[in-house]
């Protein structure tokens, strides 16, 4: 069932002699909603306009459904673009805005209307056919933008961060809608993000790329919960790593681990383990559980920071050791142990089986700074 | 007393600015001979001017003159400043520059400088050299105007464009031009005025076969004011007003 529709072999691009993609492969299934996730700089968009056509790779090609486009003009292309400023043309109304791919393509004029205003109905915008681009919204411009490019039925749709520009709410609302849409018209969606929220809630697939190289590949759920690197680890999500030594390979399948003096037994993990090699325990803030100090278990420290977010608790927890431990938690207000005030001594476990394990890499520290910047 | 300084401040500027003008419109409707006193109202000074044969040849003159070279130096400058905005390209900087040194040098360096080139090449002195002479200090005020307005333009809007299937000819007829059209309206209207009341250049390269207004008006008032310069004066007026108020309509109109 799932076909793969657009084919990226070997891509590589330098600008002024920096490598923004490298020798990159990627398969797109049709139908699909992939999103490419990075921080900026990481050849997202590079790629992106590649396909569209605005940019060709220094090597590589790029083929779609066994016709080769790698050099085509992007009005050539069966694809179309929803830009991240929207780029409406500001001379024309709604309607001219929608209708231009059409008229291009020297459609007859019924035909032209009726489909511009089948794309409209689409983003429930019929009304606003003889307005220009700046009477609108931004979301409103955001829907125009996105009516513009499926008008003309592209194979695939790319959506360079188209919602970037709008604030929160609108935002939340505007995912929900390019889900539907793209349930509903059946083609493959490209789409751009920095923000990992919007990459895990709406794709099939995301790509973590991080310079010119993909980080991985996989569906949200495998993204979030078995992060293929710390690049990934931390760019998806928040993630306490805990700096842990393996103790013993077991027969079972598991291992014993040494993680702030506590034996903790894991999974075995996929990458090779020997008794005392340095590896990371990753576990998110919602596995982590806060205890009584009377606890026997976890590991004793103190709470530094609360935040009450409605439906969760988020804390901040400083151990013994000076390790800084994020922690969420569901509200539960019959839990007496719950309520903790700042500066409380606690202690600090996790439920066993929920930990992800990554080999320490050596390159740890540059990595956080390439987030930060 | 610190709310009526800025006030008068104000005033006297403005005073400054249009008593000539009022001067200048108020005595093309006065009746008498001199200019210095008020005869009643008249409009004998307007008929009199549209009498002026060689007077009306030099009005029409001036405007084909300036219709012409405000129109030429809008094609190359537009065609100018989109090479510029558009490619990289080594001494791109020079030449921004150089469009600059063209535009402050003083006037009568081009003159002479165009008269010499005019007399070189042989190009008997009439409409064709006051156009060329005209175009070409028309031209750096045109690649500025279009410039600035380029440098605002989303460069998403052709790649939009061309996404859509539009090619590149398409796109500059369609998205381009028309997003760039109040900058080429403002061009043109600048090297229409600049060249309607241009003196300096157009005295060395104007010939007796084409006799244009600002030089014909120099020649009367140096034989005694006539109260008819005031009437074509007021007209002009009039005319210029009705000009910006175009432009204006025109501009607000695009940005709706």
């Amino acid at each position: 069932m799932k076909q793969t529709l657009l084919t990226l072999r070997n891509l590589t691009k330098q600008f002024d002699g920096k490598k923004v993609l490298d020798a990159l492969d990627l398969d797109i299934f049709d139908g699909e909603f992939l999103t490419l996730l990075g921080p900026s700089g990481c050849g997202k968009t590079t790629l992106l306009r590649m396909m569209a056509g605005f940019e060709h790779p220094d090597e590589g090609s790029i083929t779609l459904g066994g016709q080769d486009l790698t050099y085509t003009e992007p009005e050539y292309r069966p694809l179309n673009t929803v830009f991240q400023n929207y780029a409406l043309f500001p001379h024309m109304s709604v309607f001219d805005n929608v209708a231009y791919g059409l008229k291009m393509e020297k459609r007859p004029k019924d035909e032209i209307r009726q489909r511009v205003e089948e794309a409209l109905a689409m983003v429930q915008l019929e009304d606003f056919m003889r307005r220009k681009p700046h009477q609108l919204s931004g979301g409103q411009q955001q829907r125009v933008a996105i009516a513009r490019a499926v008008v003309k039925r592209p194979k695939v749709l790319l959506l360079d961060e188209p919602l970037s520009a709008l604030d929160y709410k609108l935002r939340r609302t505007m995912q929900v809608e390019l889900k539907r849409l793209q349930r509903e018209l059946g083609i493959t969606f490209i789409f751009v993000t920095h923000d990992q929220e919007e990459a895990l809630s709406m794709s099939d697939r995301v790509v973590v790329l991080k310079d010119g190289l993909i980080q991985q590949l996989g569906t949200p759920r495998e993204v979030y919960e078995r992060p293929a690197n710390l690049f990934t680890a931390r760019f998806v999500g928040e993630t306490n790593f805990f700096p842990g030594t393996v103790d013993n390979t077991n027969d079972d399948d598991t291992i014993t681990v040494d993680v702030f003096g506590l034996k903790r037994t894991f999974r075995k993990p996929d990458f090779s383990v020997s008794p005392g090699q340095p590896l990371h325990v990753l576990l998110r803030p919602e596995d982590i559980r806060v205890l009584a100090p009377s606890d026997e278990d976890g590991v004793a420290g103190k709470v530094v920071e609360r935040n009450y977010k409605g439906s969760t608790l988020d804390s901040v927890i400083h151990l013994d050791d000076g390790t800084e431990v994020l922690a969420s938690e569901f509200f539960d207000e019959d839990d007496p142990t719950f309520d903790y005030r700042l500066g409380e001594p606690v202690r600090v476990s996790w439920v066993d089986g929920w930990e992800w394990l990554l080999p320490a890499e050596p390159e740890d520290v540059p990595e956080e700074d390439a987030i930060d910047a | 007393m610190n709310r009526w300084l800025p006030r008068t401040y104000l005033t006297l500027v403005y005073l400054l600015l249009y008593i000539p003008i009022a001067v200048l419109v108020v005595f093309s409707f006065n009746d008498s001979r001199t200019g210095y006193e008020w005869g009643g109202l008249s409009l004998r000074w307007y008929e009199a001017l549209f009498n002026n044969r060689a007077m009306v040849r030099a009005m029409w003159n001036s405007l084909w003159l300036a219709l012409s070279a405000a129109t030429v130096s809008t094609l190359i400058g537009a065609l100018t400043a989109l090479a510029l905005h558009r490619y990289r390209f080594r001494g791109k900087n020079v030449l921004n520059g150089m469009l600059f040194v063209v535009m402050m040098s003083p006037e009568i360096v081009l003159a002479i400088s165009l008269l010499a080139v005019f007399l070189l090449v042989g190009l008997q002195l009439g409409y064709v050299s006051l156009l060329l002479a005209h175009v070409t200090f028309c031209l750096p005020f045109v690649v500025i105007t279009v410039m600035a307005r380029l440098s605002g333009f989303d460069e998403r809007l052709p790649e939009a464009a061309r996404d859509l299937g539009a090619n590149d000819f398409t796109m500059t007829r369609t998205v381009l031009i028309p997003v760039i059209m109040p900058a080429l309206l403002a061009g043109w209207l600048l090297g229409f005025t600049l060249s309607l009341d241009d003196v300096v250049v157009s005295t060395f390269v104007s010939g007796p076969s084409y006799e244009i207004l600002p030089l014909r008006i120099y020649s009367m008032v140096r034989v005694g004011l006539k109260p008819e310069v005031n009437a074509l004066g007021t007209l002009l007026l009039a005319f210029s007003l009705v000009m910006l108020i175009l432009s204006q309509w025109i501009l607000l109109r695009s940005k709706r």
